[in-house]
C-alpha cells in the first residue's frame, strides 16, 4: 500500500447564490488517493463534480464557502488555511488544478516561458532564467511538446496545443495531486487523445504523484484512471476500480450511467441504452434519505426515510444503497 | 420579469442612483406647491443678493411683486420740517457743509435730511455766523435727528377685506418679532443677476432640463434602435448604407453640428422641444452601432433560425425574437442618453445657444447668466454652484443606475 | 427493404459553400455529393471545422448554396422567395445543438407548441383539440404537458428542453429532421433518451433524420448511413457497419482510433 497523497474526510462545502440561498454542492465526501494512483470522478452536470474540484484545493472564495471536513495533502491538513496561504504554499507544489477552459487562461501578450518563470519564481525566487529555461525545455521535450513553444505567444498555438501547454506549466513544480476538471472536453478527439496521453505520461514519469480526473465521459475515465467514483447530488454513490465500475456496477444510478456508454465498437448497436428518468434534485433542498430514490426503479419507501449507509466491501469497493451486494446482483440478473 | 426587477433592486448602485434621481424629480414636482411664484419674476432690484431672509421695507398693499428696495427711506421726513427751517438747512450746508449747489437743488426733502445728517457738525468752523444763529442750528439739528430716528415703522396686517391695516407702529429703536412682519421672504439661494429667486428658478430649470434630456434620449434611442435593428437583421447593402450614415454622423463632431443647427434655427424659434429634438437627432449614432452589433450576434442564434424555419415574417422575428433580447441594453442606453442630453443642453446654453431666454430657464442658461454677469468673479457662489451641483447629481445618478443595470443584465460584470 | 426501393429524399450534386472572396476565400463545403433516402437515419460525422454545420444550414435553406445543386424528392429544390421557402420549411425542420439558445426565453412553452399547431394549419381548431395535440406531443417525449403550461423553457433542464424540441418536431411532422449535434450539450443519461426518441420518430412517422455529430460512437449507434466529413469533403460514406467497423479511409481510421474504447485496448501510442 502506497503513501496516501490526498485524504478527504466528510468534506462539506456550499455555494451562496446572489439571492442568498445555500446550495450544498459537496455534501459529505470522503476519499483517499495513494501515491501513483489516479481517481476518476463521474456524474451528471450539476452533481457537484466541479465544486468538488474547487473545494479540494482549499481555495475558498465567495460564492464558495467551506463548512466542515478535512483535506489532508501528504499528511498536512489544509482545510482551514487562508486563501492567500493556500495560493502561496499549496497551489503548484502540492495541488495543481486544470479547468476545462484552461487554454483561455494564457495571457496572449506574453511568451509561454514567462508564465513558467512566474510560476517558479513564486516558490523559488532565486532561480535564474537560464535554469528555468533548461528545466522547462527538458520537461516539454519529455512530454512531447516542441521546445519552440516556449518562445511563442499563446495566440500562435492551436487549442489542443494550448491546453497541453497549460497542463505542462501547471505541473512544472511536480505537484503531489493534479486535479483536472474536464481538461479535454472542449477539444477535438485527436487533441483529446494527446491530452490524455500527456496526463498518462505525467503519471508514469512521476511528475505528478496522484491525479483526480473529473469528466462526464465514462469511456475516457475507463481508459485514464485506476479508480472511478460516481457522484450524485453532492454525494459519492459508488467507488471502485475502473473495470468493476464499468462492467459490474452495484448502485442503481451507476448502472444507469454505465448503460448510457456509447463507443464505436462492434456489437454496441445491439446494446439497449438505458435512460434514467427524471432530473437530478435541486441541491438547495436535497431530498431526504437516498437522493436517487425518486428516480430509482428499485426504490422502496424505506429508501427516502433514512440516511443511506456507505457499504464497504472487502476488496475496497464502496457503494451507497440499502440493498446488499447479493440482492443487487440478484435483481440485476432477473431483468 | 419579477425576478429581474428583484435583481435590479438588489443592486446597491442602481438603488442609490434611483433614490438620488427620483429625489430630485420629486423635489421639482413638489416645490411649486409650496412656492407658487413665477420663477422668472424679478424679486429684487439689484443683482446677486446673498442667501437669507428678506423683509420688505415698504409694505405696499396690493404689491404683485415682493420689492426688496432696501436702500430707500420709507416715510417722508420732509413733511415734518417747516419751509423756513429747510431753507436754513440749505444755507448752512451750502456755506459750511461743503455741499454743492447742484446737489442741493437736486435733493428732495428726504435727501436733504440725509445730507444734513451726513454733513452737519456743530463744531465745524462757521465763519460769519452769529452765536445765536449757531445755537439755533444746534437746536434745529437736534430736532432733525429726533425726527429722523422717530420715524415709526408701521406694521401692517391684512384684514378681512384684503386691505392692509395698521396694527401697530414701531419705533425704529424698538425690536420687532419677525413673525409680525407681513411681507418677508426667505431666499434660500439668494437672487441671480436679474434679482430672481435662484431656488425657484433652479427648480423650474431642473424640470425643463429633465424634459429636454427625456425628449432627446427618446428621440436618440428610437432612431438608434430602429436603424440598429434593421441594419443588423437585414444586413447586406441596407446595412452598408446605414453604417455609412452612422459613420458620417460619428465622424462629424456632433457638437459642432449641434451648434450649427441651433444657430441656423435662430433665437426666436428655439424652444425647449426643438433643442431637445436637435440634441436627439445628433446623438443616436452609438446606440445604433451597439444595437446593430448585438443584433448581428443574435441573428445567427438558434432560436432565430428556428423562428425562420417556423415561417415567421421578418417583422415578427425582429419584434419577438430579437427586440426582447436587446431591450435591457436599450434601457441602459436610454438612461445614458438622457444624461448626455442634459449635458449637451447645458453645453449649448453655456454658449448662448439654448432655448430662447425669455420664456424658460434651463440649467445651462442659469450658468450662462451667472458667467455673463461674472458671478464667479464677485464671489456670488449661489448663482452657479447649486446649478453645477444639480447637473452633476443628475448625471451621476443616471450613470449609477446604468452601471447597476449593467451589472444585473451582464453576468460577466457581476462581482 | 433495400436501398433501391426507398424513395429519394435529399440529394446533392457538387454542393459547395464559399465564404468571402479573393485572398480571404474559404471553402467550407467543397463539392460534396450525397444521396439521402426516405426513412433513413443518416449521420454526418466530422471534427469541428469540417463544414458539417455549414452543410446543415445549406440543407435547411438558411444560407445559400454557392455552387452545385440540392435535389428535394428527386427534383431540384427551388427556395427563392419567402413563400417557396415557407413551403420548403414545412418539409424540413431542425433541432440544434444548444437547447439553451434554441428557445426564445421570453416565450412560454405553450406558445412554442401552439406555434407549431398554427403552422400546420390548425389555427382555427378549438382549444380542446389543440390541448389534446399538445398533450400527445408531450407524452411522446415523456413530458407531462400539464406541468409545463405557463412555464418558460429556461425553467427546464437541458435534456427536457431538447425533448421539448422533439415534441415540436412531432407536432410539425416534417419529412426531414436535421439534428445538429442534439446531444452534445446534455448529459449522457439524457442522451440515450433523445436518441431513442429520434429512432421512434423515424419508426412512427417514417421521417428521414440527418444526424450531425462529432461523436463517431453515437453515429455508429444510431444511423443507417454514415458520411464522414473532413475539410469540407466526404471522405467515406456507406452503411454504418461498413463505415465504422471496417473503415477504409485513413481519416475514418484515425477518428475511430482517437476515441476511447471500452471493449478493446485504446492505443495511446499513435498520436
Amino acid at each position: 500500500m502506497g503513501k496516501v497523497m490526498l485524504e478527504v474526510n466528510n468534506l462539506k462545502t456550499k455555494y451562496v447564490t446572489r439571492l442568498r440561498e445555500d446550495v450544498y454542492a459537496v455534501d459529505g465526501v470522503s476519499l483517499k488517493i495513494e501515491e501513483g494512483k489516479s481517481l476518476g470522478v463521474a456524474g451528471e452536470s450539476g452533481c457537484g463534480k466541479s465544486t468538488l474540484a474547487l473545494s479540494l484545493m482549499g481555495y475558498y472564495f465567495p460564492p464558495l464557502h467551506y463548512i466542515s471536513g478535512d483535506i489532508i495533502v501528504d499528511g498536512r491538513n489544509i482545510s482551514g488555511m487562508k486563501p492567500d496561504d493556500v495560493r502561496r504554499n499549496i497551489l503548484g507544489t502540492e495541488i495543481a488544478y486544470i479547468p476545462q477552459a484552461a487554454m483561455n487562461a494564457l495571457n496572449p501578450t506574453q511568451k509561454i516561458i514567462r508564465f513558467i518563470e512566474d510560476v517558479i519564481h513564486v516558490h523559488d525566487p532565486k532561480m535564474s532564467d537560464k535554469d528555468i529555461y533548461d528545466l522547462a525545455k527538458e520537461r516539454f521535450s519529455i512530454l512531447g511538446l516542441p521546445a519552440e513553444v516556449l518562445q511563442k505567444h499563446a495566440v500562435e498555438l492551436s487549442g489542443g496545443m494550448k491546453q497541453r501547454t497549460v497542463i505542462a506549466i501547471s505541473t512544472i513544480l511536480s505537484p503531489k495531486v493534479l486535479i483536472a476538471d474536464e481538461p479535454s472536453s472542449a477539444l477535438d478527439v485527436t487533441s483529446q487523445k494527446m491530452v490524455i496521453k500527456m496526463m498518462r505520461d505525467l503519471m508514469d514519469k512521476g511528475y505528478i504523484k496522484s491525479m483526480i480526473f473529473i469528466t462526464h465521459e465514462l469511456p475516457l475515465l475507463y481508459n485514464v484512471t485506476d479508480d472511478i467514483m460516481v457522484m450524485y447530488a453532492g454525494q459519492i454513490v459508488e467507488k471502485g476500480s475502473a473495470r468493476e465500475m464499468v462492467f459490474d456496477p452495484l448502485n442503481p444510478y451507476t448502472k444507469g450511467l454505465m448503460g448510457s456508454i456509447i463507443v464505436p465498437e462492434e456489437g454496441v448497436r445491439e446494446n439497449k441504452l438505458t435512460a434514467i428518468p427524471g432530473t437530478p434534485p435541486n441541491l438547495k433542498h436535497p431530498p431526504k434519505g437516498c437522493r436517487f430514490a425518486p428516480r430509482c426503479k428499485y426504490a422502496t419507501p424505506t429508501c427516502s426515510g433514512m440516511e443511506i449507509p456507505n457499504v464497504e466491501l472487502p476488496n475496497g469497493r464502496e457503494y451507497r444503497c440499502l440493498m446488499s451486494e447479493r440482492k443487487i446482483r440478484e435483481v440485476y440478473e432477473n431483468e | 420579469m419579477k425576478n429581474t426587477l428583484r435583481n435590479i433592486f438588489h443592486s446597491p448602485k442602481f438603488v442609490i442612483g434611483f433614490i438620488i434621481f427620483f429625489g430630485l424629480l420629486a423635489f421639482t414636482l413638489i416645490y411649486p406647491f409650496f412656492v407658487a411664484a413665477d420663477p422668472l419674476d424679478m424679486v429684487g432690484q439689484g443683482n446677486f443678493f446673498k442667501p437669507g431672509t428678506y423683509v420688505s421695507v415698504q409694505d405696499t398693499v396690493d404689491a404683485k411683486y415682493y420689492t426688496l428696495n432696501i436702500q430707500a427711506k420709507s416715510s417722508n421726513l420732509g413733511d415734518h420740517i417747516e419751509e423756513k427751517d429747510k431753507q436754513d438747512m440749505r444755507d448752512w450746508l451750502l456755506n459750511y457743509g461743503e455741499v454743492s449747489q447742484e446737489e442741493l437743488d437736486a435733493a428732495d426733502d428726504n435727501a436733504l435730511v440725509v445730507l444734513w445728517l451726513e454733513h452737519y457738525d456743530e463744531k465745524a468752523k462757521q465763519k460769519g455766523l452769529l452765536a445765536s444763529k449757531k445755537k439755533a442750528y444746534v437746536r434745529l439739528n437736534k430736532e432733525i435727528v429726533k425726527l429722523a430716528s422717530d420715524a415709526d415703522l408701521i406694521i401692517a396686517v391684512e384684514n378681512e377685506d384684503g386691505e392692509l391695516e395698521e396694527s401697530k407702529s414701531v419705533d425704529s429703536k424698538q425690536y420687532v418679532n419677525t413673525k409680525d412682519i407681513a411681507n418677508q421672504r426667505k431666499l434660500v439661494l439668494g437672487t441671480d443677476n436679474f434679482g430672481r429667486d435662484v431656488l425657484t428658478e433652479l427648480v423650474q430649470a431642473t424640470k425643463v432640463s429633465l424634459k429636454i434630456g427625456l425628449i432627446a434620449g427618446t428621440v436618440a434611442t428610437l432612431i438608434g434602435l430602429m436603424l440598429g435593428l434593421l441594419s443588423g437583421y437585414i444586413g447586406g447593402l441596407f446595412d452598408n448604407i446605414i453604417i455609412f450614415i452612422t459613420n458620417l454622423f460619428t465622424v462629424i463632431p456632433s457638437f459642432v453640428l449641434l451648434i450649427l443647427i441651433t444657430y441656423s434655427v435662430g433665437q426666436n424659434a428655439r424652444g425647449v422641444t426643438l433643442i431637445a429634438a436637435v440634441i436627439g437627432l445628433t446623438s443616436w449614432t452609438w446606440t445604433c452601432r451597439s444595437v446593430r452589433s448585438q443584433v448581428i450576434s443574435l441573428r445567427n442564434r438558434d432560436h432565430v433560425n428556428l423562428s425562420k424555419l417556423s415561417g415567421h415574417s421578418m417583422i415578427r422575428i425582429v419584434l419577438t425574437d430579437i427586440l426582447p433580447y436587446v431591450a435591457s441594453y436599450v434601457v441602459m442606453a436610454f438612461i445614458l442618453q438622457i444624461s448626455s442630453g442634459i449635458l449637451a443642453e447645458a453645453q449649448l446654453s453655456m454658449l448662448g445657444l439654448g432655448p430662447s431666454t425669455t420664456s424658460t430657464a434651463t440649467l445651462g442658461q442659469m450658468m450662462n447668466w451667472a458667467t455673463m454677469y461674472s458671478a464667479h468673479l464677485n464671489g456670488s457662489w449661489w448663482a452657479y454652484f447649486p446649478v453645477v451641483l444639480v447637473i452633476t447629481l443628475i448625471a451621476f445618478s443616471l450613470n449609477l443606475m446604468n452601471t447597476g443595470l449593467d451589472q444585473v443584465f451582464n453576468p460577466q460584470l457581476r462581482d | 427493404m433495400s436501398d433501391a426501393k426507398k424513395a429519394a429524399c435529399l440529394q446533392g450534386k457538387g454542393v459547395t459553400k464559399v465564404f468571402g472572396f479573393g485572398d480571404k476565400k474559404t471553402v467550407a463545403v467543397d463539392h460534396v455529393d450525397f444521396d439521402f433516402r426516405e426513412g433513413e437515419i443518416i449521420s454526418i460525422v466530422g471534427e469541428s471545422g469540417s463544414g458539417k454545420t455549414t452543410l446543415s444550414k445549406m440543407l435547411l435553406g438558411l444560407i445559400s448554396v454557392s455552387e452545385g445543386e440540392v435535389l428535394f424528392q428527386g427534383s431540384p429544390r427551388d427556395i427563392r422567395g419567402g413563400r417557396k421557402k415557407k413551403e420548403y420549411w414545412k418539409n424540413i425542420q431542425a433541432i440544434f445543438q444548444d437547447p439553451f439558445s434554441s428557445y426564445n426565453m421570453f416565450n412560454k412553452i405553450d406558445s412554442v407548441l401552439l406555434d407549431c399547431i398554427n403552422m400546420r394549419g390548425g389555427k382555427n381548431l378549438p382549444y380542446e383539440e389543440k390541448f389534446k395535440m399538445m398533450s400527445e406531443a408531450c407524452s411522446f417525449v415523456n413530458l407531462e404537458f400539464k406541468e409545463l403550461t405557463n412555464k418558460y423553457p429556461f425553467e427546464l433542464s437541458g435534456g427536457q428542453m431538447q425533448r421539448l424540441m422533439i415534441a415540436r418536431i412531432f407536432l410539425l411532422k416534417p419529412k426531414i429532421l436535421l439534428a445538429d449535434e442534439p446531444t452534445s450539450m446534455i448529459d449522457a443519461c439524457s442522451r440515450s433518451t433523445i436518441l431513442d426518441m429520434l429512432l421512434k420518430l423515424r419508426d412512427e412517422i417514417n421521417m428521414t433524420v440527418i444526424f450531425i455529430t462529432h461523436d463517431i460512437g453515437l453515429a455508429y449507434y444510431i444511423s443507417d448511413q454514415v458520411y464522414i466529413m473532413e475539410h469540407g469533403k466526404f471522405v467515406e460514406h456507406g452503411p454504418a457497419e461498413d463505415c465504422i467497423i471496417h473503415p477504409k479511409a485513413e481519416y475514418t481510421k484515425r477518428l475511430i482510433n482517437d476515441v476511447p474504447k471500452i471493449y478493446e485496448e485504446w492505443d495511446l501510442s499513435t498520436v
